[in-house]
């Protein structure tokens, strides 16, 4: 049984409460078709579940076969520094087919985020290295594709379509 | 398989249809061998994708990564473009799957290997070995754990 490694932490972008007794941890991609076929599903059973769910997303860009994914990871935490990365998130999950650097800053643009520090952000070795960490902690996890769960630290290998996906996770808050 | 502390079998196999690679000559680094049954799995979930996304991370630990099947060399090469790998891929192809078995990880039945990994030491020792169940796409938690144990030596 493979263990996220390591565990959820404050340089992570969470969704929830913190407080939340389950815990779900995305490993995605977001040039990956299956992650966008997972984004929906994501957010009904973050409806579905409220608070009792606080739910992380890690970059895990197969950046060979996906030529724009990592900087659309880049992208997303240049928009957390500005407080926007779910924002970002699902609106680059909402927009898959369109990736490219101009794209992404337009946008930032349509988010209202300070466009000029975004662009300078993007550029940012640290940023890029915040994406390189995360799929190095996601190998080290197990990670063999993406999207990857972790749930409660430990891999999730069963199905996620939303109802099998949602009866499991109600299952452990019995 | 082969069990930790065997010397590994040499062998040299076609890696494009006019360089052989022979492993004592990577000798001095350390080799991660990942037998796998064929070219052309599905792309996202794919083992040699994600390899080839860790060439950065496997070369910190100075290891060179090789993918061995019983694919031609053509096959190979048509496979290494399409998905841009930037390791070698070795076809185990005359006498079909000869390494393979030497490595005990040939599958009889369906004529492939096995999912299977070795990771060899800079003297070109076995030092880990996994078998993956049928299907299963190992990851690479297992490598990066053996290599950091390599270290610790």
């Amino acid at each position: 049984m493979s263990i996220l490694r390591p565990a959820v932490n404050s340089k992570d972008n969470m969704q929830g409460s913190a407080s939340a007794p389950i815990e779900l941890v995305e490993y995605g991609d977001y040039q990956c078709p299956h992650c966008g076929r997972a984004y929906p599903i994501l957010k009904n059973i973050q409806a579905k579940l409220g608070d009792q769910l606080k739910f992380v997303f890690r970059n895990f860009p197969l950046s060979k076969i996906h030529p724009n994914a990592t900087h659309a990871a880049i992208a997303t935490e240049a928009a957390a520094r500005q407080h926007k990365f779910w924002e970002m998130h699902d609106y680059i999950f909402e927009h898959q087919n369109r990736l490219d650097d101009e794209s992404l800053l337009r946008y930032a643009t349509h988010l209202r985020l300070d466009a000029a520090q975004f662009a300078s952000d993007f550029e940012k070795q640290e940023l890029a290295q915040k994406v390189e960490d995360d799929f190095e902690s996601g190998v080290r996890s197990g990670v063999n594709g993406t999207p990857s769960f972790f749930i409660n630290g430990r891999k999730y290998d069963g199905d996620w379509n939303e109802a099998p996906f949602l009866t499991h996770l109600q299952s452990l808050l019995k | 398989m082969l069990a930790a502390g065997t010397k590994a079998p040499d062998f040299s196999l076609s890696a494009t249809p006019d360089q052989k690679i022979q492993l004592s000559q990577l000798k001095g680094k350390r080799v991660i061998l990942a037998f796998y049954p064929a070219d052309w799995s599905p792309v996202c979930s794919d083992q040699m994708a994600l390899y080839n996304e860790m060439l950065k991370i496997f070369h910190k630990e100075n290891a060179e990564v090789i993918g061995i099947s019983v694919d031609s060399k053509w096959c190979h090469l048509a496979f290494s473009q399409d998905r841009k790998l930037h390791f070698p891929l070795l076809a185990d192809f005359e006498p079909k799957g000869a390494v393979a078995k030497a490595y005990d990880v040939y599958d009889e039945e369906l004529g492939e290997c096995k999912r299977a990994l070795y990771v060899l030491d800079e003297e070109g020792v076995i030092r880990w070995n996994y078998l993956s169940p049928v299907g299963m796409n190992p990851g690479a938690d297992g490598i990066l754990d053996a290599l950091e144990e390599m270290n610790k030596k």
